[in-house]
């Protein structure tokens, strides 16, 4: 490892300390519909070790639970997780064009909601050596809380589990409200984002709809709105998706 | 037909996996197209936008905390502050408001 490599490394470790937290606590109410849906506690620490994805994994839970077909199974975590395709989609312009292989899948094994957030904050091209700090000590954080949430069930007072919880939206504002500040169409693809994401959840209209599909749609529709709307200039490198935006990172 | 349980997690992790490693492994140039570019620049913003609100309400057991809490989060942000002190304040404001009486 280069000495680069090294304080990328410690970079991500230290962003990715929170993110343990926040997911030892989300995944320890998701060891709890493990256990719900029969799952030993080896099991649901193995399903959080390889899947890292909250509602997939939830969704996941409940088919187990009504003993669905294994092409049903394959096909709600297709569509629970698809937002991780478009996050990939972006994250391939953050790293540099000659990236290896290796590190290509090695990064895609955690590409969650919040891995995916901090690695797009990092200034210029993603050192994969930052993903992997952050991923060595999320992803513990992320099975053991779902081991602990089946062994221990509701040993945790609830209001802690649900301060917690918020934790992990805390780290969305911190990613998205700093370039927001300087760039008024991002401002405004959050505000924006904001209003219809609420409408969609709350008009009984769309109730049948998953939130996962909602999530998608509604990501698509925004950021194609502003993409044709508010073109991002040609000249500054896709590579540094948002580097004048991510000066506020330490 | 009694299911078992590690082949469904089996089924579950190798979909999981393929969906992120797919775009990551076939995307290998920087893409030129304007408009795509700006898409993909701004699905980060647009997703995590629609992930916060309205679930942060839902997250807590009073809306209210959760509200708060998002508030908080977004002057914090603005204010500069970092990625752990704006996740760690949110949470202190959110445990702090489901403790007042009214609620």
């Amino acid at each position: 490892m280069t000495t680069e490599n090294k304080i990328c490394f410690r970079h991500g470790m230290r962003d990715g300390s929170p993110i343990a937290l926040g997911y030892f606590a989300v995944a320890f109410t998701l060891g709890i519909a493990a256990r719900n849906a029969g799952l030993s506690s080896i099991q649901a620490l193995i399903a959080s070790a390889l899947n890292n994805a909250s509602a997939g994994e939830y969704a996941g839970f409940a088919l187990i639970a009504a003993g669905s077909t294994y092409v049903e199974m394959a096909v709600m975590t297709l569509v629970v997780n698809a937002r991780y395709l478009l996050m990939s989609c972006a994250l391939s312009q953050k790293l540099k064009p000659d990236t290896s292989l290796r590190h290509r899948m090695l990064i895609a094994y955690d590409v969650t909601d919040e891995i995916f957030g901090i690695c797009v904050a990092q200034p210029g091209y993603l050192n994969p050596w930052y993903a992997y700090g952050a991923i060595v000590v999320a992803i513990p954080g992320w099975a053991l809380g779902t081991f602990f949430g089946v062994m221990m069930g509701n040993v945790l007072p609830t209001r802690v589990v649900s301060a917690l919880s918020v934790g992990l939206y805390g780290m969305f504002l911190a990613i998205i409200i700093p370039p927001a500040r300087k760039n008024r169409v991002i401002a405004g693809v959050v505000a924006v984002g904001f209003a219809a994401s609420f409408l969609v959840n709350r008009l009984p209209l769309f109730d049948g709809v998953s939130t996962g599909i909602k999530t998608i749609a509604l990501t698509v529709a925004l950021a194609l709105a502003a993409a044709v709307l508010f073109p991002t200039d040609t000249k500054s490198s896709v590579g540094a998706l948002d580097s004048e935006n991510a000066s506020h990172s330490p | 037909m009694e299911h078992n349980i590690w082949i469904y997690l089996l089924v579950m992790a190798a979909v999981s996996y393929l969906i992120r490693m797919a775009p990551l492994v076939l995307i290998r140039k920087e893409i030129t197209n304007k408009y795509l570019r700006s898409f993909l620049f701004y699905v980060p913003y647009a997703t995590l936008a629609v992930m916060t609100f309205p679930a942060i309400m839902e997250a807590t057991q009073v809306p209210a905390a959760g509200l708060c809490a998002l508030i908080a989060g977004i002057i914090l942000a603005w204010k500069g502050c970092s990625l752990f002190q704006v996740a760690v304040l949110c949470c202190a404001v959110a445990f702090l408001v489901e403790l007042l009486p009214i609620f």
